[in-house]
C-alpha cells in the first residue's frame, strides 16, 4: 500500500520522538518558515563553529507544529546535519533536495548522506506533501546562509 | 436509520462523469470537497462544447450572424443566471470569480475616493463610495480571506478602519455587538452568507436591517449559499451579491456580482479597457452603464452559457430539495463523526442554521495527516486553513478536515468518510 511507503515506521518514530526539539542558546542566526497552504510553522536556530571556509555546524534546533511529515523531516534533518561541515550539511540539503525529485528522475542516492532521510522517498510521490518534507530543510539553508554571512567581517567584499 | 431525500442520488450521479473514475489504486472516488469545487453536470460540459461548435465568436461587437448569436447566447445567460436568484439581468455583473467580484467592490471604494481627491466626477450617487479616514468597514471575523484580504487593502490606502463582528465559542456571530459595530461610521457591511469553514449561515436579513438604519451599503459573500440553498436576493436586504460559477456546478472562470440598480450605478469602474467605455478621445472616456461599466474586455461567454446551464440544471432539481438533501447529510454526518472518539468539530454542532461544510480535528494527528489517510481511501476532502486563517487560529488549531457535500452526494458518502477517518486513528495508533 502506498500510504505505508509513505508513513514509513521511521518516519512515524522521528515525528512521535524528534530529535533537536526546543530551541537552544546560543545561536548564530533564528528562521521562521511557513507553509502558506496548510499553515505549518517552523522556527529553526542554527550555530556555527570554526574558520570560515571549515565551518562546522555546532548545533540545530527547531520549535514547530505541522503534520507528521514536517515534523519527522526537521527531526530528521537535526540528526543529519547538526556536528558535521558545513559543506556536507550543504550536501545533504541537495541530496534530500534531490530525493523529492525522485518522482521524475532516475537517480543515484548517497544513503550514507541521507542516514534516515531516506525513508522520505516516498513522500515524493505526493507532490502536496513534498512542501512539508522540505520546510524544515530550507529554514535551516537560510539559516546557515544567515549564520554564514554574519560570521563574515562587515565590508569584506 | 436515514430518511429518504426529496433527491434522487443515483441518478443524479450518473450526470456527473467523473464521478465514476477511481482514484488511489482503484478505488472509488468520494468526493467530499464540493465547498472548494462543485462537479460538473455533463449539461454543463455540453452547453459548452455546443457553444464552441456553433455559435463562438466576440460578443458585443461585429455585425456578423455569429456575432449575433453569441451576444444573444451571452446576454440570455444572464437573463438565466439573474432569474436564478431572484433578480433582474441588467442587475448582474460576470466577473471572473467571486474574489474578483468581491474586489470589484472594494475597488469602486478606492477608485471613488482617489477621483474625488481629484476633484472628479463621479457617478451619481458616487459620494458614498468615498472614504475618509474615521470611517467604518464592518465585517465578521468568520470570512473567507477574498472578503477579507481586499477590506484589509482598501483600509490601508484609505485610513479607513476595519472592523469585525467576533465569533462565539460554538461557530457562530456574536450578534450582542451589532449595535455598536454598526454605527454612524459604518460605511459598508460585508459578511458571508454560509461560512465555507465552520457551515455557519449568519442571519444576513439581521445584520442587513442594522446596515440600512445607518444607511450603510451592505454586501454579501453567497459563494456557499447560492449553491445549496433558494437564495432571492431581492429578499435578503443586500446592496451587493457576490458569488461564483464553479461552486454551483458551473465553470471556472466566472463569478458574478449582483447588484440594486441604483448602488451599481454610483460605482465608479473597476477594470478599464473595451467594451466598457460610452466614448473616448485621446483626452478621456465616458462609461458605459452596468453591467457593461464593469465587464471590461471580451468576457468569459462560453463560461456564461454553461453556468446558465448549470442554474438550469440546480433549478430542475429545486433549491429547496438541494438543501433539504443536504441537510439530512450534514446531520448524519454530524452525527457519525462525533461517535469518533478524539474527533472535534470547529463549527456549530447542532444541525440549524447551518449548511454542508463541516470542518474537525482528530486528537493527536494533523490535519494534513489525516487527509492523507482519507485520500488513500478514495475520500477527496480539503485540509489546511480554507482560506479562513483567523477562524482556525481564533480556535486554536493551525489546520482542520473539512468534508463538504453537493448534490451528488448520499449517506453512503458520509459512510464512507466516518469509516476513513476510524482507519486513519488506527493508522497513527491513536487510541481512545
Amino acid at each position: 500500500m502506498r500510504l505505508d511507503q509513505m508513513y514509513q515506521e521511521v518516519i512515524l518514530d522521528h515525528y512521535k520522538n524528534p530529535h533537536g526539539k526546543g530551541l537552544v542558546e546560543p545561536f548564530d542566526s533564528q528562521v521562521h518558515h511557513v507553509n502558506p497552504t496548510c499553515g505549518d510553522e517552523i522556527t529553526l536556530r542554527v550555530k556555527l563553529s570554526g574558520a570560515a571556509g571549515s565551518q562546522v555546524v555546532e548545533s540545530v534546533s527547531f520549535d514547530s507544529q505541522g503534520c507528521s511529515i514536517s515534523q519527522a523531516s526537521a527531526s530528521v534533518l537535526h540528526d543529519q546535519v547538526e556536528g558535521v561541515s558545513l559543506d556536507q550539511a550543504f550536501l545533504t540539503l541537495d541530496e534530500f533536495s534531490s530525493l523529492m525529485k525522485s518522482a521524475t528522475a532516475e537517480m543515484t542516492l548517497d544513503e550514507e548522506l541521507l542516514g534516515d532521510a531516506i525513508a522520505f522517498e516516498g513522500v515524493a510521490q505526493y507532490p502536496a506533501r513534498i512542501k512539508c518534507a522540505l520546510l524544515a530543510w530550507m529554514a535551516f539553508k537560510d539559516a546557515a546562509v544567515q549564520a554564514t554571512s554574519a560570521a563574515q567581517p562587515a565590508g569584506d567584499e | 436509520m436515514t430518511e429518504p431525500t426529496p433527491l434522487d442520488v443515483d441518478r443524479i450521479r450518473k450526470d456527473f462523469p467523473i464521478l465514476s473514475r477511481t482514484v488511489r489504486g482503484g478505488r472509488p472516488l468520494v468526493y467530499l470537497d464540493s465547498g472548494a469545487t462543485s462537479q460538473k453536470p455533463v449539461q454543463v460540459l455540453d452547453a459548452e462544447r455546443h457553444f464552441y461548435e456553433h455559435i463562438n465568436a466576440a460578443v458585443h461587437r461585429g455585425a456578423h450572424q455569429l456575432a449575433e448569436e453569441a451576444t444573444d447566447a451571452y446576454e440570455s445567460a444572464r437573463h438565466t443566471i439573474s432569474a436564478f436568484v431572484g433578480g433582474q439581468p441588467e442587475d448582474l455583473v460576470f466577473t471572473k470569480n467571486a474574489t474578483e467580484s468581491l474586489n470589484l467592490v472594494t475597488y469602486s471604494f478606492l477608485n471613488a475616493t482617489l477621483k474625488a481627491a481629484r476633484g472628479l466626477e463621479l457617478p451619481e450617487g458616487g459620494a458614498h463610495f468615498v472614504l475618509e479616514p474615521g470611517d467604518e468597514i464592518v465585517i465578521t471575523e468568520m470570512e473567507h480571506h477574498a472578503n477579507l484580504v481586499p477590506w484589509q487593502e482598501l483600509c490601508s490606502k484609505t485610513g479607513a478602519t476595519l472592523r469585525w463582528i467576533p465569533l462565539t465559542d460554538d461557530g457562530r456571530l456574536n450578534l450582542s455587538t451589532l449595535d455598536t459595530l454598526i454605527n454612524e461610521r459604518t460605511k459598508c457591511v460585508s459578511i458571508v452568507h454560509q461560512s465555507n469553514i465552520l457551515g455557519t449561515i449568519n442571519d444576513v436579513v439581521l445584520i442587513g436591517e442594522h446596515a440600512a438604519r445607518v444607511k450603510s451599503l451592505f454586501v454579501v459573500d453567497a459563494c456557499q449559499s447560492i449553491p445549496h440553498m433558494p437564495v432571492d436576493v431581492g429578499t435578503l436586504g443586500a446592496d451587493l451579491v457576490a458569488w461564483s460559477g464553479h461552486k454551483m456546478l458551473g465553470p471556472t472562470g466566472i463569478g458574478c456580482l449582483w447588484g440594486r440598480s441604483e448602488v451599481l450605478a454610483a460605482m465608479p469602474p473597476f477594470i478599464s479597457g473595451g467594451s466598457m467605455i460610452r466614448k473616448v478621445t485621446m483626452e478621456g472616456t465616458t462609461f458605459a452603464d452596468p453591467p457593461q461599466r464593469f465587464e471590461a474586455g471580451v468576457p468569459m461567454t462560453a463560461q456564461a452559457v454553461g453556468l446558465a446551464a448549470a442554474a438550469d440544471y440546480l433549478t430542475d432539481l429545486g433549491m429547496a430539495n438541494v438543501a433539504a438533501h443536504e441537510h439530512a447529510l450534514t446531520g448524519y454526518a454530524l452525527d457519525g463523526l462525533e461517535s469518533i472518539p478524539g474527533v472535534r468539530i470547529i463549527g456549530p454542532r447542532n444541525n440549524v442554521e447551518r449548511g454542508g461544510a463541516i470542518s474537525f480535528v482528530v486528537d493527536g494527528i494533523h490535519a494534513h495527516d489525516v487527509g492523507q489517510v482519507l485520500d488513500d481511501r478514495g475520500v477527496a476532502v480539503r485540509v489546511g486553513h480554507h482560506c479562513a486563517a483567523p477562524v482556525c487560529q481564533r480556535y486554536g488549531v493551525t489546520a482542520t478536515v473539512r468534508a463538504s457535500f453537493g448534490v451528488y452526494n448520499g449517506f453512503d458518502d458520509v459512510d464512507s468518510l466516518v469509516a476513513a477517518v476510524k482507519d486513519a486513528k488506527q493508522f497513527f495508533g491513536v487510541t481512545d
